[in-house]
């Protein structure tokens, strides 16, 4: 009798439940559909800014802090009375730092929420995951910070705020030639990585061409935690130097690897070094090595002091000191603030005009330096190079393009 | 030759932790006959145990001290001990008489749920930290020959603990009632043997010897994260059916035999991106060779 009950119990519940699940997907939908269409044209209420990054996993910290970045930029235009009248909300989205959620992500924030415009990411990989489907819905999309030139090169709504990796490449070639005295240099590269592969590559063309020549060339797997096999080959072509173009966790771990195996000399790499995790994990194996980068709080214009000014009153780390702005932060906060400034030149969030408005910015004065969108969607920028000094990220020198 | 015996030396160091973990896999399919994934998180367990361990036991005895890392080792290894017996018991028991591949798909969840559990901020946190030292670590450098007391370390306690688990399994009661049970489970209960018992016991082993392998793992790189089990936890089990599943000495002979392949594979300049790929191909060879692993015996299955 019992089980007579549950039987015609599962014939009611189950049918309604099915029924409840498909009419709320349908709703979703639907309610989504009429957001993004709102949203697209100048019907809604307020402007979205769609942005993904990676905020928890791997590269958190970059993500983090460009995040912060485009957010402080965010309220600094609502708090100037909005856009076109309209505040803006930024949606944002964490990727966990894991090739293919990017897609997934994105394609959310268009097609449901209703976008005008996607901001992200720093990783170049991830980047290349959402160029084309922003490039297919006509939606601009402004990465703040990779450097990869594949990036913007997927079509013509991807704009970028730094500098891509051939000069990235050269500096450091030149870097090493003119600065460390290098003749031998040995890279060390992240196969996984479309970030390490390019400026790998671009390094070698600008070292070799200066009369450099590279001792032994290795790759690793990014997120891989054992680098004494590659190391100690490494160590046996006795270079004067190591390139080292990856990202902050890995570089850590290796530079601590590389001096338990009594490698002395120094290691440098790009901006993908920036992260305060570098000398967290790394501690005193990081110190003396070099990187280059997009901005140093040191050498300051009157508006960069007042970004990292604000930067500190609005962010704080987990042990309650201020935070101190880093590259990723300063291109987070660029990124937003041109997109604005595009939409206000637009005078609409339509897609095809603001990517007009954005292709055609110029001089624009950002906290990382003057800003001009060149005809390859790139950003003219200049470099700096920082070495690391007391587990401090000191600035060296700033070379231009 | 300096960097032969350099890469030998990180082989060998590698290669005993790989055998710590494949013992686990190994011990566990000895008795139940399923491969429990969730090993390669007990691992990661350990090595956060002793992250979280070593600043308390450091107030009580000298900071980066032998003594004090003993004590942080062998309280990790009881706690992931009890994580795993825990795990036996919730996840594994109730399907004790399903369809072995219930089991196994049931491994893969709780491998999954501890890993994104894990991740989570409350948590450890997706991020990587910094693990601390736990013992006074110097690098000598013999002629061009950099030798690292932890890679010493780790392979004279994983030398010592291959002796101790010979010594269990051959040589003590427990141990004896483990081959049984491996042997067959429903005569061994005839006997008079607590299978249950033994099962725990064995999941409390293997973990116990999972979690050293995680300190030791995390000694060497310096930097923990949830995920960092999954790697060195795979090459561990084809470790494991290298050396052939279910026998001890195999399963520590294949991961020295992968750890050094590995190893070598990784530091040819202009290979060592292939470095797993190679490693892979040795062992798919020696498996086509002998397909009961290095030391295992071909069984002839009864019908």
């Amino acid at each position: 009798m019992r089980q007579n009950i549950v039987r015609k119990w599962r014939f009611i519940v189950l049918p309604t439940l099915m029924s409840g699940l498909i009419l709320g997907f349908t709703g979703c939908n639907k309610s989504g559909d009429s957001g993004g269409s709102g949203g697209g044209a100048s019907g809604g209420a307020v402007i979205k800014f769609g942005e993904f990054a990676s905020l928890t996993g791997k590269e958190a910290n970059f993500g983090t802090a460009s995040h912060e970045g485009t957010l402080m930029a965010v309220e600094e235009i609502n708090a100037a009375g909005g856009l076109l009248g309209k505040k803006v909300e930024l949606l944002t989205e964490d990727d966990l730092s894991k090739a293919g959620e990017p897609a997934t992500i994105v394609t959310k924030l268009i097609s449901r929420d209703g976008v005008v415009a996607i901001l992200g990411e720093v990783a170049s990989s991830r980047s290349l995951e959402a160029a084309p489907i922003c490039q297919e819905n006509h939606i601009p999309m402004i990465s703040p910070s990779s450097t990869n030139p594949k990036v913007t090169e997927t079509g013509d709504y991807i704009f970028r705020v730094c500098f891509i990796d051939p000069f990235q490449g050269t500096v450091m070639a030149n870097f090493a030639t003119k600065t460390l005295k290098a003749k031998n240099v040995a890279i060390f590269t992240d196969v996984k990585s479309d970030y390490s592969k390019g400026l790998a590559k671009f390094f070698k063309e600008g070292f070799t061409a200066a009369g450099g020549k590279i001792a032994a060339e290795l790759d690793y797997n990014g997120g891989d935690k054992d680098f004494k096999a590659e190391l100690t080959a490494i160590k046996s072509a006795n270079p004067d130097a190591i390139f080292v173009p990856g990202y902050y966790t890995d570089v850590a771990l290796i530079c601590i690897q590389a001096k338990q195996l009594g490698i002395t000399v120094p290691l440098f790499g790009g901006d993908g070094w920036e992260g305060e995790e570098l000398v967290k994990i790394g501690q005193d194996a990081v110190e003396g090595d070099y990187f280059s980068t997009h901005y140093a709080p040191e050498v300051a214009t009157e508006r960069s002091k007042n970004f990292v000014a604000a930067y500190q009153k609005r962010w704080k780390n987990t042990d309650g000191t201020p935070k101190v702005a880093n590259a990723m932060a300063a291109l987070g906060y660029d990124s937003a603030m041109i997109l604005a400034q595009a939409i206000k030149t637009a005078g609409t969030t339509d897609g095809p005009k603001v990517r007009a408005a954005l292709a055609s910015t110029k001089d624009f004065d950002g906290v990382t330096g003057k800003i001009t969108i060149n005809e390859k969607r790139d950003a003219t920028k200049s470099a700096v190079i920082i070495q690391v000094k007391n587990g401090k990220f000191n600035y060296l020198e700033t070379v231009n393009p | 030759m300096d960097w032969f015996l350099q890469q030998l030396i990180n082989g060998f160091a590698l290669g005993s932790i790989y055998a710590l973990i494949a013992l686990g896999y190994t011990m566990v399919y000895g008795v139940l006959r399923f491969i429990n994934f969730a090993h390669s998180d007990v691992l990661m367990l350990g090595a956060f145990g002793a992250y979280f361990l070593a600043p308390v036991v450091g107030r009580f005895l000298p900071h980066e001290s032998y003594i004090g890392a003993t004590v942080v080792i062998v309280l990790t290894c009881a706690i992931c001990a009890c994580i795993g017996m825990l795990i036996e018991l919730l996840a594994y028991r109730p399907l004790r008489r399903r369809p072995k591949l219930t089991v196994l798909i049931t491994a893969i969840g709780v491998s999954l749920l501890i890993e994104n559990v894990c991740q989570h901020e409350k948590v450890f946190g997706a991020e990587t930290k910094p693990f601390p030292h736990l013992f006074p670590e110097r690098d000598f450098q013999i002629g061009g020959l950099s030798v690292n007391t932890g890679d010493m370390v780790v392979l004279g306690v994983t030398a010592l603990l291959l002796g101790g688990l010979w010594y269990i399994v051959q040589r003590t009661k427990t141990g004896t009632a483990m081959r049984a049970v491996a042997f067959n489970d429903s005569a061994a209960a005839l006997m008079g043997i607590n299978v249950n018992r033994i099962i725990s016991f064995t999941f409390g082993l293997g973990s116990a010897l999972a979690a050293v392998a995680g300190v030791f793992y995390a000694m060497r790189s310096r930097g923990i994260e949830p995920l960092m089990g999954i790697q060195p936890g795979l090459r561990a089990f084809i470790a494991a059916v290298v050396g052939g599943i279910g026998n001890l000495p195999g399963a520590a002979l294949g991961g020295l035999v992968l750890a050094l392949l590995e190893t070598f594979a990784g530091g040819i300049p202009g290979l060592s991106n292939y470095r797993d790929g190679i490693a892979f191909a040795v062992l798919i060879l020696i498996l086509l060779f002998k397909p009961a692993g290095l030391l295992g015996k071909s069984q002839v299955e009864k019908v």
